[in-house]
């Protein structure tokens, strides 16, 4: 394995491509560029083995059977949990749900802590929330007349403190926010929020799904009773998710789906449930993906959250500089590096975003370009759509050099002067 | 390293498409509207609203409104300059023949699609089939509305999946 030498970040992105195998391929006969890391990152060849050792040496179902391999199974898929548990402090084991993704870990919020709700009671969100963090709650809202309130975000996309004030109050029941912008990049005050969340007696729900990969989250020092967050944005398999919850609320939770693993005792027309987190994880679950998260656990912790941040810190402000030289982006989120994760989303006012990432992708550039499931936020920014470039972990200014290039090949192709 | 991308680009971008991106026709407000929808691409949020004048059966005048990428716009731009003249009928044949080349297979005999033609090239790059439906996909629901007398209709491109 390449040795990961040091750099002012404290690692070097380049000597870390070579971990990921895909980095290798060509795309239209360039580098592959790849700035989609909101949407999914790459995989690292120690992923790539685990994923293969466990079908090749393990593989059986957990919880259940006393031979060998279920044995082996079930303690890999438990200590994928204890992993996760330790990567972000969580209090106890326990408290860390294995989900599908961090939407299945918001839904199980809404659905199951959502059920105490009744008619009149508020849930509060924001203007900057993905769909994931909205439509659970309209589903909610439509079931239990539940009423939505959402803080919105000042020009320069942030969440408007004053307004969170003055809708906090003590109708509100669950606060749900992203602890980082998918589309923005803004990284909100979550410890602060908490502090004031349960003043009035309200719980707190965040969306780490952006967050949780580039940032170090401490679960207890925030102080939220819930975070959700996904394998896939942080070098992991696609198909597991996490919900981090306080044990203490777990208990108090109905499970939202019924089936094996999940019970303790059942009759005819009867059941009791298993002891958390189990009680939430019906059926056969994703045992070979949580199995081989570890392993990207392992390159993350190797780095160290603080070393990632400070590299994405870094990348994030060059970018800045590079896309804001350009003079003719809108950008939109704060330009202040320091209140914004890696990633920037931005328009060219003479370039529908999926033309200018078309002409990206020819040049093997990887950009995402669309509303981002945040159509809300769409229309508060007054733009059907934007562009959107997002770094990882094996960016470097390489990259944003070529993307900077790229815009102005695009602007020369489009003829725009 | 980078200059100027690749050929294949231009597949997509041919210099008709361009030429109806960049000076769309059919922006003009009509002095009576017949039939009009809202049509909407949940993938990207463009949005196309159509305006048809009608008389009788035959188009006499088409404005498209709404944001679009070049595809979409383009696409628009032609439909807006080739239907003026042609029966509601006629139109719903072009409609399907466009849509049909969109999906890979040869324009019937006797359906002549013009400058639509320039848009052949959308079909190899898959997410975009639905930039160059969005105006047709619009201009079915408004005739379909027409046709049963009812009020504006709303479409969107999903109805493009699985066909």
């Amino acid at each position: 394995m390449a040795p990961i030498a040091s750099s002012a970040a404290g690692f070097d992105p380049r000597a870390l491509r070579t971990r990921f195998p895909i980095l290798d391929r060509k795309v239209h006969g360039h580098r592959l560029v790849y700035l989609d890391n909101a949407a999914t990152t790459q995989k690292p060849a120690a992923l790539l083995d685990a994923l293969r050792s466990y079908y090749s040496n393990s593989n059986a179902n957990v919880h259940r059977g006393v031979h060998t391999l279920a044995e082996e199974a079930t303690g890999l898929y438990e200590a994928c949990r204890g992993r996760v548990a330790r990567f972000v402090n969580a209090p106890e084991e326990r408290a860390v749900v294995i989900t599908r993704n961090a939407t299945d870990a918001i839904n199980l919020v809404a659905r199951s802590w959502g059920a105490t709700l009744s008619t009149g009671d508020e849930v509060l969100l924001s203007e900057m929330e993905h769909h994931s963090n909205l439509v659970p709650w309209i589903m909610l809202a439509r079931e239990r007349g539940v009423v939505l309130r959402h803080v919105p975000i000042t020009a320069d996309g942030q969440l408007d403190m004053a307004a969170f004030a003055s809708l906090l109050s003590r109708r509100t029941r669950i606060v749900a926010l992203t602890a980082m912008s998918n589309v923005l990049g803004t990284i909100n005050p979550i410890a602060e929020i908490a502090e004031a969340v349960h003043g009035v007696g309200a719980v707190l729900a965040v969306d780490g799904a952006q967050s949780v990969p580039h940032l170090p989250v401490d679960f207890q020092a925030l102080g939220a009773d819930f975070l959700a967050f996904s394998a896939h944005k942080m070098y992991g398999p696609t198909g597991v998710g996490f919900l981090v919850a306080k044990p203490e609320l777990l208990e108090r939770m109905e499970p939202v789906a019924g089936g094996g693993e999940m019970i303790r005792e059942v009759r005819l027309d009867w059941a009791s449930w298993n002891d958390i987190p189990h009680k939430f994880e019906a059926g056969t679950p994703n045992i070979a993906d949580a199995a081989a998260f570890p392993a990207a656990l392992d390159m993350l912790e190797d780095i160290g959250m603080a070393s990632v941040r400070s590299h994405e810190r870094e990348l994030v402000g060059y970018a800045l500089d590079r896309l804001l030289g350009l003079g003719w982006l809108e950008i939109h989120g704060p330009l202040d590096p320091d209140r914004r994760g890696g990633l920037i989303s931005f328009v060219d006012p003479e370039i529908h975003p999926h033309d200018l990432a078309q002409v990206l992708d020819t040049l093997g550039i990887a950009v995402r370009a669309g509303h981002h499931c945040a159509q809300p936020l769409m229309r508060r920014l007054g733009v059907a759509a934007t562009a959107r470039a997002s770094f990882g972990l094996y960016n470097d200014r390489d990259d944003v050099d070529a993307l900077v290039d790229g815009l102005v090949a695009a602007r020369k192709y489009f003829g725009v002067a | 390293m980078i200059d100027r991308p690749e050929v294949a680009l231009d597949d997509l971008y041919r210099e008709v498409v361009m030429d109806h991106h960049r000076r769309p026709r059919g922006r003009t407000p009509l002095a009576r509207v017949d039939a009009h929808a809202h049509g909407f691409n949940p993938v990207c949020g463009d949005d196309v609203l159509l305006s048809i004048a009608l008389d009788d059966e035959r188009i006499v005048g088409i404005q498209v409104q709404g944001r679009g990428c070049a595809i979409c716009t383009a696409s628009g731009s032609i439909m807006a300059e080739m239907l003026p003249g042609r029966t509601v009928s006629e139109a719903e044949a072009t409609s399907e023949a466009f849509r049909g080349v969109m999906h890979g297979k040869l324009a019937p005999a006797g359906v002549d699609l013009g400058d639509l033609e320039a848009l052949e090239g959308v079909q190899k790059f898959a997410v975009r089939v639905k930039c160059a439906m969005l105006p047709w996909v619009t201009l079915a629901d408004a005739l379909r509305a027409w046709r049963t007398g009812g009020a504006e209709a709303t479409s969107t491109t999903e109805q493009e999946l699985g066909r």
